[in-house]
């Protein structure tokens, strides 16, 4: 009858058609790259300075380019100078903690001493205190210029308590994109691991695609492989896209170029194989589609806060942090992070990769016991 | 018909077919042939094991005892050979998501790892010019048409049809009919379930009615016809020369309506 039936025809023949599906799917589109891309997007522009002070400059103050107490604040990047605000709206603002301190600046005309008058508001936390210490910190500057040029006229010499020597030494500068990106990456491999898989099998499986596929000679681990190779093709791409989006456009990242690009996909396909793991076992679990999302978000959410996706898990308290390091998702991002940022290759981040593992064995161990063909 | 000129060999063949779920016994023991190159009809109401019957010929579901050989093969030793030789459409089976005909036949033709292509296998079933639509937005005819299609990749010798024509239109019974009478004399041998008596009458070369798990009778329909108006019974009702069916035909064109 027919020549030799090949296995692998039949595999990657579900392979394209399960590709194709998920490019018209608007849900695996919007979860792969949508997303990731919205979130480093925005996480991108509001990262960057982290902390800024508001601090509403009172009416009638001087700010003259003589006033230096002024001119120091305002090169000050932290420091954001309100000038349009009136004195009653300011104070409002500053009961509220909207705005961190008022100043009101008197003109500068040694050697008659300045007034400067600061306005804290306990509802603004430790901003107070970094307005405190940055104002010190140019008063103590003025007072010096002063002294020097006191000093210049007479042969007194007043002896420095303390000889402040700063330097800053010169490194790679860790902008927020290259901590957001892997995280965000990460996500977008669980989400579509779980979310996917168990979609796709749940309704092949409630449609009888997979019934009708058993009449035909395909194995088992056709349907299975074909399903995981789409799903990997189409997740990598999209991994691709973010980190040449991440890179080009918002400067992530990467130190050896290319072959840190290749080591991030294959983590990226490590992570997924995992994550898609968690999906078939939900698909069996499930009864019908809607008992889907929740079983997923079982899985996904607790990975999306505490897996360090958006801020760096030392910022837990240690207990939490406990259960962060048991997750997956915390050791691919910090395998991720490490190889982007850190220019680790994989033989350096064995210790996540053997922790992946575990959680390999794991999850399928759980996954072929609960998978329903039928 | 020209099958019963020429010696009936049997291409199915059912033996005390039993099949049990738990301490459900859903096949009590079934026996019967289906000939080389006929239609054959199993008939009955819901529950009687239609199904299960042939979804255990089909090699979809495990048997409880008995034994099958189909097209010389048999099902516990060689499933994968009578995989290759049959073809099989199931009740309200569904297709891959959000591929269009064409891809769905591309991909059926991986599954058997047969090289046909698209235009050719559409063409069969009249549905060369919905190759780029979705099955989700076919009529009832058009997708029975196509399920009928992708049953026709691998050449099979038998093709199975679970309730084919159940919820179409009578233009669109009647041309699936036709498709189906084609496909018989092209020399596949056809077994189909309906709920249709008229269906079955018209269709089916030879019946089996099945109730409780049990065959409880099996013959051409001619003949049970005869041998029930032989042994007195009369319909309530005198038979007219049509019916409303033909009414309907007559009023409504042959033309089978698309959508």
């Amino acid at each position: 009858m027919n020549p030799k039936y090949s296995n692998t025809k039949a595999t990657l023949a579900i392979a394209r058609a399960s590709f194709r599906s998920i490019l018209r799917s608007p849900s695996a589109v919007v979860f792969t790259l949508a997303f990731p891309l919205i979130f480093i997007i925005v996480f991108a522009n509001i990262g960057g300075g982290g902390m800024k002070i508001d601090v509403g400059v009172a009416k009638g103050s001087d700010t003259s380019s003589k006033n230096p107490v002024y001119m120091a604040l305002k090169k000050n990047k932290i420091m954001n100078l309100i000038t349009d605000q009136t004195a009653d709206e300011m104070s409002k603002n500053l009961a509220k903690g909207n705005i961190d301190a008022i100043l009101d600046l008197k003109p500068f005309a040694p050697p008659a001493a300045m007034t400067v008058h600061v306005q804290y508001s306990e509802a603004s936390g430790d901003k107070g205190s970094v307005l405190k210490s940055a104002l010190n910190n140019i008063f103590y500057r003025i007072q010096s210029e002063e002294l020097a040029r006191i000093q210049s006229y007479t042969n007194t010499q007043i002896p420095k308590i303390i000889d402040l020597k700063e330097e800053t030494i010169s490194g790679r500068p860790y902008k927020y994109i290259d901590f957001i990106l892997p995280g965000q990456l990460g996500f977008s491999l669980l989400s579509s691991g779980v979310f996917g898989t168990a979609f796709v099998f749940l309704s092949l499986r409630l449609t009888l695609v997979i019934k009708r596929f058993f009449a035909t000679p395909v194995k088992r681990y056709s349907i299975v492989l074909g399903e995981a190779i789409a799903r990997l093709t189409f997740s990598l791409l999209g991994a691709l896209f973010i980190i040449l989006v991440g890179h080009y456009l918002f400067g992530f990242t990467l130190i050896h170029g290319v072959t840190t690009v290749l080591n991030m996909l294959v983590l990226s396909a490590i992570g997924l194989i995992i994550f898609m793991g968690f999906g078939f076992t939900i698909s069996g679990l499930a009864k019908n589609e809607s008992s889907v999302p929740p079983l997923s978000n079982i899985i996904t959410l607790p990975q999306f806060l505490l897996s360090g996706t958006f801020f760096s898990i030392t910022a837990f308290p240690k207990w939490l942090q406990y259960i962060s390091r048991v997750l997956p998702l915390t050791h691919l991002n910090d395998a991720m992070r490490k190889v982007a940022f850190e220019g680790a290759g994989l033989g350096d981040v064995t210790h996540q990769l053997l922790i992946l593992l575990a959680w390999f064995i794991g999850v399928y161990a759980v996954a072929v016991k609960t998978f329903k063909w039928e | 018909m020209h099958f019963y000129v020429m010696a009936k060999q049997p291409i199915i063949t059912v033996n005390n077919l039993v099949k049990n779920y738990g301490d459900f016994a859903a096949v009590k023991g079934i026996s019967f042939e289906v000939y080389e190159g006929e239609i054959f009809g199993l008939l009955g109401p819901n529950g009687a094991g239609k199904t299960t019957t042939l979804e255990i010929i089909e090699t979809l579901r495990d048997k409880t005892s008995g034994s099958i050989i189909v097209d010389g093969f048999d099902i516990e030793t060689d499933a994968n050979q009578i995989k290759k030789r049959i073809g099989v459409q199931l009740q309200a089976a569904g297709y891959y998501p959000n591929l269009n005909l064409s891809e769905l036949i591309v991909l059926f033709s991986g599954l058997y790892g047969i090289d046909k292509t698209p235009a050719e296998m559409l063409e069969k079933v009249a549905l060369t010019d919905k190759a780029k639509a979705k099955y989700k937005d076919l009529s009832g005819g058009q997708k029975q048409r196509f399920s009928i299609a992708t049953t026709l990749i691998n050449n099979p010798r038998i093709i199975f049809l679970d309730e084919p024509t159940t919820g179409l239109d009578p233009q669109a019974r009647r041309n699936l009919w036709d498709l189906i009478r084609e496909i018989r004399d092209q020399g596949t041998t056809v077994v189909i379930t309906t709920h249709y008596m008229d269906e079955a009458e018209v269709l089916c070369d030879r019946v089996a009615f099945v109730d409780g798990g049990h065959i409880i009778g099996i013959d051409t329909p001619d003949h049970f016809i005869d041998q029930l108006v032989a042994s007195g019974f009369e319909r309530k009702k005198q038979v007219k020369l049509a019916n409303l069916e033909d009414v309907f035909i007559n009023l409504t064109g042959k033309e089978w309506r698309e959508g």
